[in-house]
């Protein structure tokens, strides 16, 4: 680096301060000069910060190669070249309480008010493949999303909301096969071919066993299923996002934005190498893989981060395996602010952390996005939170005039030099984690979530020490009683009493016989290693439930257990 | 002059014991976690259930690890049901004098429901953890007083 390339002369005075590229020069100066803050000096996750950034900084940085222009491979700069001016993105408000009908309500409402997609969530029964009869599903039916046990679920779900025009996204994971397997059949009856199909099903299996801890099978099996998904989709659903492979449950578990992005891309890896071992061509399955990341408090450290994860997907595809299609180059990613930085103290403020998360996912470039809704640090949203979340992005498409340009902060000297200290870093982790034998292997060994479980406790001693604001928790605190109680929604107990009833009522009115061939052509299906795609998808028409579809793979594949390790 | 000693003085207190549990389907194990991180750093002895426990899992657990409290972490929803179950199993086994703690995504009015079942403390999204250290300690040498 020249001198003439300096921003500032070495040693340049600016204010009280001493500075050299950009560094405060420690010895030379107090060791923390009066006003300045420790966490200064480093963001949210830990990367050192200088007080300045220079032409120094990116010295080495070439546009054509690490940058291009949006639309432009590597892709840096977003994936399309319009970007927001061609199409906005999709505003998807992730939804799901109660039973089928409480949830249609909802999603009819969110349509009405300008949602551009739907968003899916399951209760945690039918997350883990439970009836909602089932004794472990006492308590828990419809609290965290919607219960679905069968097709006649699935079909008052979808009631009224056309499926060939509304895309849907599914946050579904262990049964994701059998949902998707619900999904097609929905069309069916509406007349909707699999091809017209749109949505995005999560089936990110990997970061269940890293993050979020909602799986079924051992992580082997479990992959195949993900492949199956895969293969089906890639020949009858050319609309349809079949993983959306998921750094957001990873950095809600307490991880850095540099695990995120790591640990996303190595899953992303592990899924493409096992696609590729069941001899799809990489261009015909590579361009319906979507990604979905957190957008956390630290703004430029979040707009690093989705910048990065363009560059080093599309190198990942063209370089690595060799794709042609430039669709295969492309991540695309669903955004939605961070839930682990609500606060349930002061929680109107928490519009405001919200508005600040979606702008930077704006200003990383993606393409959907859900903001949370002040209340989630206590309970699902209520329909008011819910809209005033949606209007969050909706001032930021419509009134901030921050979509009219594509990457506004390409070029910045922090920006870009962020965004390849975020990428030297996540490589690093992925060549570890390769070094170990795969994803697979680092789950296996406990690696992965003790990295994550180590930078979650750092992170709350730092709020513990103060060394951390949080603002109307450890610092700006009103006292209690001058808090104002926050509407809250709350499920009806009732609602778990009706959804056995129906269960009931569907096993009692379907063709049992029909009901049993097809979970023992399932079974067989299993066992012989087939797609079993086709055999859940028969299995769905005769009204199998999705606890009874489970329980014929778990047969198979057998159970997960996660070892208890602190 | 002789000054009599009572036990406490000469045998070292045996470190507080705490039985750390998921309880119900929620898979949320980063509170618990760092909770159980806490405790260990405060000199607690820390017993993690693991993840996907019944309410009988947790009261058998609490009783053959012979704890002093039992610590739940809760973020589904299911609170209402599962947390009182709880309570009904440790007393059916005759470990009701156990104090039970709660954390997680609790509406205010659920902590105060929980509290009147017998819920020692409902510790709510952005308690502060040494609040939850002493808490938990306070709780465990009142019982061994109380013994």
């Amino acid at each position: 680096m020249s001198e003439a390339g300096r921003a500032y002369p070495p040693g340049a005075r600016l204010g009280k301060m001493l500075w050299r590229d950009g560094e405060r020069i420690m010895g030379a100066m107090p060791a923390r000069p009066e006003g300045e803050r420790a966490r200064d000096a480093t963001t949210l996750s830990g990367l050192p910060l200088k007080g300045f950034y220079g032409p120094h900084d990116v010295a080495d940085l070439d546009y054509e190669r690490d940058l291009g222009d949006p639309g432009v491979y590597p892709f840096t700069r977003g994936i399309h070249p319009t970007m927001y001016r061609g199409r906005l993105w999709t505003m998807r408000q992730f939804a799901g309480f109660g039973t089928a009908e409480e949830t249609n309500a909802r999603f009819h409402y969110l349509l009405e008010h300008g949602q551009t997609g739907l968003s899916v969530a399951f209760d945690l029964p039918t997350l883990l493949g439970y009836d909602s009869d089932h004794p472990r599903a006492r308590g828990e039916v419809g609290r965290e999303g919607v219960a679905v046990d069968s097709l006649a679920d699935m079909e008052r779900l979808f009631e009224g909301i056309p499926l060939d025009r509304v895309s849907t996204s599914m946050t579904i994971n262990g049964p994701a096969a059998i949902l998707m397997a619900m999904y097609v059949v929905v069309g069916e009856k509406q007349g909707v071919p699999p091809e017209k199909l749109s949505g995005t099903l999560q089936n990110d299996i990997l970061k269940e066993y890293i993050a979020q801890k909602e799986f079924i099978f051992p992580p082997e099996p479990s992959l195949k299923l993900v492949v199956d998904t895969i293969e089906f989709a890639t020949r009858h659903m050319p609309r349809w996002n079949t993983v959306s492979i998921s750094g957001y449950h990873i950095r809600e578990a307490g991880s850095t934005a540099v695990q995120e992005l790591a640990f996303t891309l190595a899953d992303g890896l592990t899924y493409v190498e096992a696609c590729l071992q069941r001899g799809l061509d990489i261009d015909s399955f590579a361009p319906r893989l979507s990604f979905f990341f957190n957008s956390h408090l630290d703004f430029f450290e979040e707009i690093a981060k989705f910048r990065a994860a363009r560059r080093m997907w599309a190198r990942f595809m063209r370089e690595r395996y060799g794709a042609r299609n430039p669709r295969s180059w492309m991540l695309r990613f669903h955004t939605q602010t961070a839930g682990c930085s609500l606060t349930a103290q002061q929680p109107e403020v928490n519009v405001v952390r919200v508005t600040l998360q979606a702008l930077a996912a704006v200003l990383g470039g993606t393409q959907s996005l859900h903001t949370n809704a002040l209340d989630e640090a206590l309970s699902l949203p209520t329909a008011e939170a819910a809209r005033l979340a949606l209007r969050t992005q909706q001032v930021i498409a419509e009134e901030s005039g921050v979509a009219s340009v594509a990457d506004p902060l390409g070029g910045s000297y922090f920006v870009e030099a962020l965004t390849d200290e975020m990428e030297r870093r996540a490589m690093e982790y992925i060549e570890r984690i390769e070094a170990m034998g795969g994803v697979i292997a680092a789950i296996r060994k406990g690696f992965l979530q003790r990295e994550i479980a180590e930078a979650a406790y750092r992170y709350q001693r730092e709020v513990a020490d103060g060394q951390r604001v949080v603002v109307g928790v450890n610092k700006y605190v009103i006292p209690s009683s001058e808090e104002k109680p926050v509407p809250i929604l709350r499920i009806d107990p009732e609602l778990e009493r009706k959804q056995v009833e129906r269960l009931q009522q569907v096993r009692r009115s379907r063709d049992e016989r029909r009901v049993r061939q097809a979970l023992e052509a399932l079974g067989a299906a299993a066992r012989r290693g087939d797609n079993v795609m086709p055999a859940l998808i028969e299995s769905v028409r005769a009204y199998a439930t999705l606890g009874e579809m489970v329980d014929t793979l778990k047969a198979v594949y057998g159970v997960y257990t996660e070892e208890a390790i602190l | 002059m002789n000054v009599p000693v009572g036990p406490a003085s000469t045998a070292p207190p045996r470190p507080i014991r705490v039985l750390a549990a998921k309880v119900g389907l929620d898979g949320h194990d980063r509170g618990i976690k760092v909770i159980a991180r806490a405790l260990r750093d405060a000199g607690m002895e820390v017993i993690y259930s693991g993840l996907f426990r019944t309410p009988e899992e947790v009261a058998a657990m609490a009783v053959d690890e012979d704890v002093d409290v039992v610590a739940i972490s809760i973020l589904s929803g299911a609170h209402n049901t599962l947390v009182p179950d709880v309570l009904d199993q440790l007393r059916r086994l005759g470990a009701g004098d156990v104090p039970v703690v709660v954390g997680g995504t609790i509406p205010w009015e659920d902590a105060e429901h929980l509290r009147r079942q017998g819920v020692r403390q409902v510790f709510g999204p952005g308690t502060d953890l040494s609040t939850i250290v002493d808490s938990i300690r306070e709780l465990a040498r009142s019982r061994t007083a109380g013994a």
